[in-house]
């Protein structure tokens, strides 16, 4: 996977499991000229200008594509999406057969989204150009945990010992696994907060701390963070109902004000607003980081998209 | 008479006496006809002889549910009897199916198929197991999942039980697993893969042997894998519940740390299990609650297997592998050969009711050559058998099957 002395010795970003801390911040200093350039009125930078870059969406996503493929063309790269309606997979194809087709087609660069854990690895090594990990089922979501990390760097002024509160549906999330991997590695205290029946078994192995209060869990927190409670889980499935676990584990403004006063409030979105977080929350331009995130987001991936292409792009001392 | 085999200078392992000793083996018209001494023998010249050197001469394997009929496979690790699950397309739930199966192997492997015990393997109406009994179905099994249902499964067992037939079980309560693919815990957190509690297993032990202890049927899980489980065997078969049990060398040696990378060749059915549970399964192996150990066998091919850990279809290929690997055992010195040889022969061979198992005069000439010592490495890309899916890819193991002989001829 790694070869060289680069910054960057990675030929995939398939997670964040496997990044040393200072590669990590290369991605995140990387990433702020391109706010600086974001924020412009003329956004673009022609350094990828010709290369391909492929959007491989096996799952629904309209946020994170369409975040992905802003970043590309801001870069100059042709970029095309593959969404899977349209795709032979629906046909039966697997998946590395798809992959060894998109293959073919000489793409520069590969970002895949996929519902099972593990996808994007598959495919990564099955290919020849970079792959970009999307979101593959609960396992990893690398550029989420890196615009997180932004976010809060940029917010906070830094991420060591800031004290980050993941909390809602941690079992199926892959937000939460890669923000925890990530804002560990940074040495941050991270703590995860959740009903019993979406906390995975062992994941205190992973460095964090464990609350089924949501009271306990967000005190004194730097930064807390919601995840999305999927639709189909909320009816008695693990939960009992929305309403009680919004009575139980909702990000209220008075919560925060009396817990952890000062507290940046994230959420990865889209959001059930008044399910997982209120309205109030989240559109409090003061505590809330919600649409900052969402720019940070193209930041981010343009910097992944720049760092990945090096080799193939004979950038002097990646060569 | 027909032309005999005497394998002289051989190490013969007795399971039954429990003895390995030096000395010579004789076989003619199929059964063992002299051990220990050839001297008084006046062999002919069309008799072929052969020095095995010191090997290990012991009764071949005799394989307690493989899930394919693979005769290179079986060849290859020494299997000279395969019990074969009734998980085939279509299911062994009728007795023109199982005289089909039975006669797939003859003459170098004897397959043995297992009734299905509900019609489909769908575990809601019984199937015609006593019909498949008369046509040479050797036990009933429930296929690769237990029967949902304890009215159907007591049923079951108190049918099976009026025809003396073994019944074979998985230990997983559907429930507790649902869609999982892993054992919760630290690597299945970590990979983001579901996964269901190892509680999932012993729960389904408690509820079957409640079901034999109450029928008396004769009720053999395929694979125990946790401690609590074999904490629940260990105190059914003291208190005299005709159960036994089997494992496979995959959870005898291999945690789910196994799965890290998303390897889908360790996704097997019940899922590899923590540290501590596999502990259990050697302390369970050493103190006589485990009685087979068998393949599992289930080759499976890269459409199955090159996808998504859990989108890939569990299971391994075991066949060629088993012997080698649970010669770990010994060396480990957990179990002495004899035993191991109990373990994969003979105690199989007897719950099944077939013969084999047993290295005796008059007994089949059905015998594994093995160097015990020999040092080779497991390659996924060159087995014998059907498919390579084997979690062990690229570990080093000792001891290899030189000769499998059926019948007293020697195969391959």
């Amino acid at each position: 996977m790694s070869d060289g002395v680069h910054p960057f010795p990675h030929r995939h970003l398939t997670g964040i499991y496997g990044l040393q801390p200072h590669e990590i911040l290369f991605l995140l200093d990387e990433a702020e000229q391109w706010v600086t350039l974001n924020r412009a009125t003329a956004k673009h930078d022609e350094r990828l200008f010709g290369l391909t870059q492929i959007n491989a969406f096996f799952e629904n996503s309209t946020r994170t594509l369409l975040s992905f493929e802003i970043a590309g063309k801001r870069l100059g790269m042709d970029v095309v999406n593959m969404a899977v309606a349209q795709s032979s997979v629906k046909k039966g194809e697997t998946l590395i057969d798809t992959a060894v087709t998109l293959n073919a087609m000489r793409p520069d660069v590969i970002v895949i989204r996929h519902e099972s854990s593990g996808a994007s690895q598959l495919i990564a090594e099955k290919v020849d150009c970079p792959v970009l990990n999307a979101g593959d089922g609960r396992h990893e979501h690398p550029t989420q945990a890196l615009l997180d990390a932004l976010t809060i760097r940029r917010r906070r002024g830094r991420i060591e010992n800031q004290v980050v509160a993941i909390c809602g549906d941690v079992l199926h999330s892959r937000v939460a696994r890669s923000n925890i991997l990530c804002l560990t590695a940074l040495n941050a205290e991270v703590r995860v907060v959740g009903p019993p029946t979406l906390l995975p078994r062992d994941i205190e192995r992973m460095g964090v701390k464990v609350f089924t209060n949501l009271e306990d869990g967000i005190r004194d927190a730097d930064v807390v963070m919601a995840l999305r409670l999927q639709t189909e889980r909320m009816h008695g499935g693990f939960i009992p109902s929305p309403r009680e676990y919004h009575a139980l584990y909702g990000l209220t403004p008075e919560r925060i004000d009396r817990l952890a006063p000062g507290a940046l409030v994230m959420h990865p979105g889209p959001m059930n607003r008044g399910v997982e977080i209120t309205s109030a929350l989240a559109d409090d331009a003061v505590r809330s980081a919600i649409t900052e995130q969402v720019e940070m987001g193209v930041a981010v991936r343009m910097a992944c998209l720049d760092v990945l292409t090096r080799r193939r792009r004979k950038v002097e001392g990646w060569a | 008479m027909s032309r005999a085999l005497a394998l002289r200078n051989a190490r013969l392992v007795d399971p039954v006496a429990g003895t390995v000793r030096e000395g010579c083996l004789l076989a003619r018209d199929g059964v063992i006809e002299v051990l220990g001494d050839l001297d008084h023998i006046t062999l002919r010249s069309s008799d072929a002889v052969a020095d095995v050197r010191r090997a290990v001469v012991a009764p071949g394997l005799v394989d307690l549910g493989a899930f394919a009929i693979d005769l290179p496979g079986f060849t290859a690790g020494g299997i000279t009897r395969a019990a074969l699950m009734p998980d085939q397309a279509p299911a062994l739930d009728d007795a023109a199916l199982i005289q089909r199966a039975a006669a797939a192997g003859k003459p170098d492997v004897w397959i043995h198929p297992i009734a299905a015990a509900t019609a489909r393997l769908e575990g809601r109406e019984l199937a015609e197991i006593g019909l498949m009994k008369a046509a040479g179905a050797c036990a009933v099994a429930t296929g690769r999942a237990r029967i949902a249902d304890a009215g159907v499964m007591h049923r079951l067992l108190s049918y099976a039980a009026a025809l003396d037939m073994l019944v074979i079980t998985h230990a997983e309560d559907e429930g507790l697993t649902g869609a999982a693919v892993a054992t919760e815990g630290e690597t299945a957190t970590r990979l983001g893969l579901a996964a269901a509690p190892a509680a999932a297993e012993a729960m389904a032990v408690a509820r079957d042997l409640m079901l034999a202890e109450d029928t008396g049927a004769r009720l053999h899980f395929r694979q125990v894998t946790t401690a609590r489980a074999f904490e629940l065997i260990r105190a059914a078969k003291a208190r005299g519940v005709r159960v036994t049990c089997g494992i496979t060398p995959a959870h005898l040696m291999l945690s789910d740390i196994a799965m890290t990378g998303f390897r889908t060749f360790a996704r097997l059915s019940p899922p590899l299990r923590c540290e501590d549970d596999r502990r259990a399964a050697i302390e369970a192996v050493r103190d006589g609650t485990v009685d087979v150990i068998c393949s599992g066998h289930d080759p499976r091919g890269p459409e199955a297997k090159r996808l998504p850990f859990a989108d890939a279809a569990p299971g391994m290929a075991g066949a060629e592998t088993l012997l080698a690997l649970s010669l770990n055992l010994v060396r480990d010195e957990v179990i002495d050969l004899p035993r191991l040889f109990a373990l994969v022969s003979t105690n199989p061979a007897r719950l099944l009711g077939l013969p084999g198992g047993r290295l005796e005069v008059g007994a089949a000439a059905d015998l594994v050559i093995v160097d015990a010592d020999a040092p080779w490495k497991i390659d996924a890309d060159r087995m014998a058998g059907a498919a390579g899916n084997t979690p062990f890819d690229g570990l080093p193991v000792q001891g290899k099957v030189l000769r499998t002989i059926k019948g007293g001829q020697p195969l391959g």
